[in-house]
């Protein structure tokens, strides 16, 4: 494709501009804000220059306290993405055969992407709630003393909670799973196994390196999609609150920038977690190709 | 799947009976020429693991979408029949609560009730950030599709749309505070060229605010699909249309968009469920002072009404899939990735 440049290029061209300049604004300006001066407030103009609210922020005791949340979520966030990358794998190795169900299971997945969740959220807190009933009934009837006295509930971040998120994150998982499989030429498994190799060292020396790129890419979704998650985590938390519930219960109350500084602060934290993860992947590919 | 009859009768008597044996099995190679040809798809295992291996790689992500989806799930449609007081939930079978949610809708029409006029809102939220996303998406994933004519750059762009989604959701809205308040930048701008006098008090906490916050939160997400579809398309077909004499728009029309449409389709679905049940992006924008389904539902959980809540969420998921299901009958999305 050698023509020249069209009108319509320049014109689109400008519409994508504008398009990103609409995604970058309002990110801009908290980051611009989050350096106000000690008197400055939540909206333009700047009053001084100062670091004032970040130091704030890390001294704690500020409007926004948010270390407790702040680890509850990056725990929680490691356990699903650790769970997702595993779990996922060996749904997309399964769908690659054929067995009874798949096509039930596939569309179970989706569904679980596109049914509201504000309607999962409340579904695993009667379920919870229900389990709960059920586990005094049993321990009133039975006698057992420890759940008499102390069993207060099953809800939490890493029960209820952590099942939520893999009910979001899963189903990425599984479709990027689909579309790394689709594009994997089988006949590298097929040389492997006529050289001897049995299934798990076929799969340990042959796929998984070549898939391990794409793997990274779904711990990274997965990661981030449970730091971020804020619909389904609403009714399952119980006493807990993960940082987001925590951000968006500040947002009516805050009334200085440090909830920008605190924006600031996470978007570099995962800016940096990105650019890890691609200089990781580049290193993994070069390294590959070495081979 | 590997079938193991297709694979000579020696080979496998070697690899059931000697599964360590490679010299064996070298043996049995160079004893069966046939082999050569028919190539053995697997080695060890017997025709049960090979089997069974499908159904215990999917037995993890059965069992996690079976507790803490189809089950809670159920137990929403269970419950909506149940009963409740101020501190507890009963086992029943009433349709009471349906009637509560409905209290009064069908006495007034063609006066709207209140549950009625909350689900016009979403929906109409809905059919608004859908109409946005779809235009501004498909846009963006054409000139990106057609446009851009190196992979490189084609990535450079994405990963610069993409750079936003790193920050929180919550921080990605209340990012708009600064633009949009009382005292906001926009405000400022319209006085200074003297278009106001009085700041606009409608910018933020407002249909128009929630409309713009969910446009920026999820035209991604139309972006991709649409760009993958737009991917597949022959560039000869869009030659031919040319030289059949097409205008561009004609080409748009009728070649373009139709083989776009299974990720118009999947973006739209993406797009339109998640607004139908939102309720933070509507609460946080909105000032907490516009109605939605998902809102409602957070409400009557807050009071521990949980089989009204119920209710409400059977009706949603209803409103939903009727939706989707319809939609899901035009594309296989598993052919699409």
């Amino acid at each position: 494709m050698t023509e020249r440049r069209t009108r319509s290029f320049y014109l689109l061209a400008g519409f994508f501009g504008l398009f990103v300049l609409f995604l970058y604004g309002p990110m801009i300006s908290v980051l611009v804000l989050s350096f106000q001066g000690p008197q400055g407030g939540l909206v333009f103009p700047m009053n001084g220059f100062s670091t004032h609210w970040f130091e704030r922020l890390w001294a704690g005791g500020g409007q926004v306290d948010i270390s407790g949340a702040f680890k509850r979520s990056f725990g929680l966030a490691l356990v699903v993405m650790i769970l997702t990358v595993a779990i996922s794998v060996l749904a997309g190795l399964a769908f690659r055969k054929q067995f009874r169900g798949a096509t039930l299971l596939l569309y179970v997945a989706i569904a679980s992407l596109i049914v509201p969740s504000i309607v999962v959220s409340l579904g695993i807190a009667l379920e919870f709630r229900l389990i709960d009933d059920a586990i005094k009934a049993i321990g009133a009837n039975a006698g057992i003393n420890w759940i008499e006295q102390d069993f207060v509930s099953a809800v939490g971040p890493f029960t209820s909670g952590l099942g939520a998120h893999l009910t979001w994150t899963l189903p990425f998982g599984l479709l990027i799973m689909f579309a790394v499989f689709n594009r994997f030429d089988p006949a590298y498994e097929e040389a492997a196994r006529d050289l001897g190799a049995n299934p798990w060292q076929t799969f340990r020396h042959v796929t998984l390196p070549m898939i391990a790129p794409f793997l990274i890419g779904v711990a990274v979704f997965g990661f981030t999609l449970s730091w971020d998650e804020l619909a389904r985590s609403s009714q399952v938390m119980g006493a807990d609150n993960t940082l987001p519930m925590q951000l968006a219960a500040k947002t009516t109350t805050v009334t200085d920038p440090e909830i920008y500084a605190l924006g600031t602060a996470t978007t570099g934290g995962s800016i940096v977690l990105v650019l890890v993860t691609f200089t990781l992947i580049g290193l993994m590919q070069r390294r590959r190709l070495r081979n | 799947m590997t079938n193991v009859t297709d694979i000579p009768t020696e080979v496998r008597q070697v690899r059931t009976s000697a599964p360590t044996n490679e010299p064996g099995l070298t043996n049995a190679r160079t004893a069966d020429p046939g082999h050569l040809i028919r190539k053995p798809r697997r080695r060890r295992g017997t025709r049960i693991a090979a089997t069974m291996a499908p159904y215990l790689q999917a037995a993890p992500i059965a069992l996690v979408f079976l507790i803490f989806f189809v089950l809670p799930l159920a137990a929403t449609v269970i419950v909506s029949f149940w009963q409740y007081t101020q501190y507890s939930i009963e086992p029943a079978l009433t349709v009471q609560n349906y009637g509560d949610v409905f209290y009064g809708c069908f006495d007034q029409l063609p006066g709207l009730c209140t549950t009625f006029r909350t689900y016009l809102s979403t929906l109409k939220f809905g059919i608004v950030v859908w109409a946005t996303t779809l235009v501004i998406g498909f846009t963006v994933a054409y000139f990106l599709a057609f446009h851009v004519r190196t992979l490189k750059v084609q990535v450079i762009c994405f990963v610069l749309c993409t750079i936003p989604f790193w920050t929180s959701i919550v921080i990605r809205m209340i990012s708009w505070i600064p633009l949009l308040g009382r005292n906001g930048l926009v405000n400022q701008a319209l006085m200074a060229m003297g278009v106001t006098d009085t700041p606009l008090e409608g910018l933020l906490y407002s249909d128009f605010a929630v409309i713009l916050a969910l446009t920026h939160l999820y035209t991604l997400f139309m972006v991709v699909p649409i760009f993958n579809s737009l991917m597949r398309i022959d560039p000869a077909l869009i030659e031919a249309s040319h030289d059949a004499g097409a205008t561009g728009a004609q080409t748009l029309r009728h070649v373009i968009l139709p083989l776009a449409r299974p990720g118009i389709l999947i973006g739209s679905i993406f797009v339109v469920t998640v607004v139908v049940g939102d309720f933070m992006t509507i609460g946080i924008m909105g000032g907490q002072q516009i109605a939605s389904v998902g809102k409602v539902i957070q409400t009557q959980m807050q009071f521990l009404q949980f089989p009204l809540a119920a209710a409400n969420a059977v009706i949603l998921l209803a409103t939903v899939l009727a939706g989707v299901w319809a939609l899901l009958k035009l594309v296989d999305i598993r052919r699409e990735l």
